[in-house]
């Protein structure tokens, strides 16, 4: 076990080497941040003084070397536009994101299992129809559109739900969260809906296909000629089956669902980190978008991490000192 | 593009949403709500010259001299100023205006500011612009001011309506400061009270203010940048005022019962520039035949004349526009000082355009590409696909390449473009502005050209220019520089397209005197009597 996540500790080091490789010369091809900060009116004397003041009058290598050099001490540089620690303007927003994709992911969950149990155990009732039918309209209607008409709906026309923006928050172990208000739980639950809805197509398609594959195979059969009760064999010995590629899946999702809620975002007003990393490629905030990448990198991995030790946890045969990643 | 798209598809789902929209907010409460269209960088007066940053920051602080919609210049914490000879001049300061910590306003305050503004550390855009022609600055008494200049410097007092006063106290504060609220202290209209980064800015009623109090006891800003939702927070009442409108909802706004619109011609051009600077291949011109043309037909004033003439722009405002613009003949529309009144908009005559090309040499024309921002102005993409195409009709056979603006502007500083369009704010209010940074010829010692991405030259325009600038005498320098205006127009320095219209949509019940320099002001919204 302390080898595999040292191996895997040594990839994550090569990793982030290589993003923060590739966001330096992006960003320097597409173009001079001095161009889009600097206020138009300004004339040749203030462009170079804003050139030195963010240090942009280096040669490239020499600003790359710097930023290796204060990023092993843990400063990622100061954001261009923010002029604050480029780590801190994003972890200041992190707790938004987190929230709002932690919900949307139990909205999903909650929802999408139980009605993928159902579409799998009774394929050819109506209901499981509709779910299908309902499940592929829910991945293939794109993201804004479908923010924008619920606002319509659940906003501008009924006015039960806030349009957008972020409600009042509520401290808890050092984070501001809104989800834990009312009122801020209001407002998160129309952009988690939106974010949701793709996510719970998704798990709906997968654990019905897991359903059909499973119900098949001898242990079910085997269970049921035990005479266990039609939930027991449910509940335990298929749930758990099925769960191994959810797991998975799940993971993965809810690295991408953090790391690229932007459209949610910036429909729903969202303060949260993509909002601020799409805004930041527009300025060439170059600080900003290179520690965003090292923060998604660094989450995909855990992430993965966390999810490979579950596979071990649900199903014994999967032993992680073999695991080829 | 997903803003762009979005707003498209805003107005299909809004279609069955018009009919009966209910009202939630009440305008009779003292909370305003307003939502922006763009985030704000800091709170910090001083930190990044930003048209977001500065009109937050004109609700908490103040300047010497205040704009009135028409960006006119009217008394702000100074009472009067005066030019005593041509590099000194005197400032009166206002009595009896206090400091949100209850502490009195003295000239004191105002050295702190000189002195902070231009040395605010990581600045990406600092002011120091407005305060660096000042040479030397005392304060006889506590409410004088002596401001001396190297030289003639008759713009100072509209240097002065951009450079926010704060408290003496501050004078060694940082950005961080200013974020946190602990260096919030203003003499405006508004007190600081919260500023979530990318969410919203609270502040309240300053009840002791000088002027004429606010209606309104506190006040929220929402920062919401895409434009369908902002139009979608403010039918569902979330927010009682947008800045922005996007000119696709315009008509539907415009329509609904429940809302009002206010608009107002702004400071900024759409513009066309051609590379005259360039004696031969330049870089996107080629012969009809697709070759690569060693001479450049864009030097030739008759070319660039013909360019003029070839636009229809009433059809550009009213079909890409929605009717939100102007068709510009000048820099500025003509409500702005230092215009002349006798330039009306180019008359479409492609007629007249084709007869110049032939009369230039180039009878049937030749190909050329245009180049565009597509994230920068309103519609810039649709405007110019229109310009080509009416280009392409007189023979001038034009693409077109858009790119983000970050992409843009890098690649038009460094001379990749032969033909372009862009835009141009004249925050100062007069057409000092871009006749020095669009027309005047390239030259960085002098401050001459900082955007002339053209690289047009005419020195009979520069002497005009430098002349205007050292007139102290306001009558005579408008008509200045209204000359050099006509002389740039006549040799075609750029191609003006249209003034943009920037529009505020208000629940019914509020009043709001729309601005030239688009900020959105709380302070002049007012429940409607």
């Amino acid at each position: 076990m302390l080898v595999y996540i040292l191996r895997r500790l040594a990839q994550t080091v090569l990793v982030l080497i290589v993003t923060s490789v590739l966001v330096f010369v992006g960003i320097f091809l597409v173009g001079d941040p001095v161009e889009m900060l600097v206020n138009p009116q300004a004339d040749q004397i203030e462009k170079d003084r804003a050139r030195a003041a963010l240090g942009l009058d280096k040669p490239m290598w020499a600003q790359y070397g710097l930023f290796l050099k204060n990023a092993l001490s843990g400063d990622l540089g100061n954001s261009f536009v923010y002029g604050e620690p480029a780590l801190r303007v994003i972890l200041d927003r992190m707790p938004a994101t987190l929230e709002l994709a932690v919900l949307a992911m139990v909205i999903a969950i909650v929802i999408g299992i139980p009605l993928g149990l159902y579409a799998g155990l009774k394929p050819e009732s109506r209901m499981a129809k509709a779910i299908m039918a309902g499940s592929i309209v829910g991945f293939s209607l794109p993201t804004f559109w479908v923010g924008l008409l619920l606002i319509m709906l659940f906003a501008v026309q009924l006015g039960w739900l806030p349009s957008t923006g972020r409600g009042p928050t509520v401290e808890f172990l050092g984070a501001k969260l809104s989800i834990l208000h009312w009122d801020g739980l209001k407002h998160a639950l129309l952009p988690a809906i939106n974010l949701a809805l793709f996510k719970l197509s998704l798990i709906i398609r997968l654990t019905r296909a897991q359903v059909r594959e499973n119900v098949l195979l001898d242990y079910i059969k085997f269970a049921r000629a035990k005479g266990l009760t039609r939930n027991r064999v449910l509940g335990v010995h298929l749930l758990k089956n099925i769960m191994i590629p959810l797991v998975t899946v799940i993971g993965l999702e809810l690295g991408s669902v953090i790391a690229f809620a932007i459209v949610t975002e910036s429909i729903f007003a969202w303060p949260g980190m993509g909002k601020l990393v799409i805004d930041s490629i527009f300025q060439l905030d170059r600080p900003v978008v290179v520690a965003y990448l090292m923060i998604t990198v660094l989450m995909f991995i855990g992430i993965n991490l966390v999810v490979d030790i579950l596979y071990s946890v649900l199903d014994p045969r999967v032993r992680l000192e073999s695991a080829q990643v | 593009m997903i803003r762009r798209l979005a707003a498209r598809l805003f107005v299909a789902a809004s279609a069955f949403a018009a009919a009966g929209v209910p009202l939630h907010a009440s305008a009779q409460s003292t909370e305003l709500v307003i939502a922006l269209s763009a985030p704000l960088s800091s709170m910090d007066p001083h930190f990044h010259n930003l048209t977001p940053n500065n009109g937050l920051s004109k609700h908490v602080f103040e300047n010497l001299i205040q704009t009135d919609e028409f960006q006119n210049l009217r008394p702000g914490l100074a009472e009067s100023w005066k030019a005593v000879n041509d590099t000194t001049w005197e400032f009166k300061l206002r009595r009896g205006v206090k400091w949100h910590d209850g502490s009195e306003f003295t000239a004191e305050d105002v050295l702190a500011t000189f002195k902070r503004a231009p040395e605010v550390p990581n600045s990406p855009a600092s002011f120091a612009l407005f305060v660096k022609p000042i040479i030397d600055v005392k304060a006889p008494d506590p409410h004088t001011l002596v401001m001396k200049t190297a030289a003639a410097h008759p713009l100072l007092p509209r240097d002065m309506t951009s450079v926010q006063i704060i408290h003496r106290s501050m004078v060694a504060a940082k950005t961080e400061d200013f974020n946190s609220g602990k260096a919030m202290i203003g003499t405006g209209p508004f007190r600081f009270v919260e500023y979530k980064p990318g969410d919203r800015v609270v502040l309240a009623r300053n009840d002791t203010y000088w002027g004429p109090k606010p209606a309104w006891s506190r006040v929220q800003f929402r920062m919401i940048t895409n434009s369908a939702a902002r139009v979608a927070a403010l039918l569902s009442g979330d927010v009682q005022m947008i800045e922005n409108v996007p000119t696709a909802d315009m008509e539907k706004i415009a329509r609904d019962p429940n809302l009002t619109v206010k608009s107002a011609v702004s400071n900024r051009i759409i513009y066309l520039h051609m590379d005259s600077g360039r004696e031969k291949n330049s870089p996107f011109v080629r012969t009809k035949d697709g070759k690569p043309m060693e001479a450049n037909p864009l030097r030739d004033v008759r070319v660039r004349r013909a360019i003029s003439k070839s636009i229809n722009r009433d059809a550009i405002v009213e079909r890409v526009m929605e009717k939100q613009a102007v068709p510009a003949g000048q820099f500025l529309a003509e409500t702005f000082f230092g215009t002349s009144k006798k330039l009306p908009p180019e008359k479409f005559d492609p007629e007249g355009a084709k007869k110049l090309l032939a009369d230039a040499g180039y009878p049937n024309g030749f190909q050329l590409t245009l180049h565009a921002p597509n994230n920068r102005y309103v519609n810039d993409e649709k405007i110019a696909q229109a310009v080509a195409q009416f280009l392409t009709r007189v023979g001038i056979d034009t693409k077109l390449e858009t790119m983000p603006s970050n992409i843009f502007f890098s690649r038009g500083s460094k001379l990749e473009f032969s033909f372009l369009l862009a835009g141009w704010g004249s925050e100062s209010g007069d057409t000092s502005s871009p006749l020095r940074a669009l027309v005047g010829t390239f030259d960085t010692a002098q401050g001459l050209g900082s955007a002339n991405r053209g690289r047009f030259s005419s020195a009979g325009l520069d002497a005009m220019i430098t002349t205007a600038m050292t007139q102290l005498d306001d009558t005579k320098r408008g008509m200045l520089l209204a000359a050099a205006s006509e002389k740039a127009m006549a040799e075609q320095g750029i191609v003006p397209l249209h003034y943009e219209v920037s529009a505020w949509a208000a629940r019914k019940g509020l009043a709001y005197q729309a601005r030239a320099d688009q900020y959105t002001f709380a302070f002049d919204v007012r429940p409607a009597k």
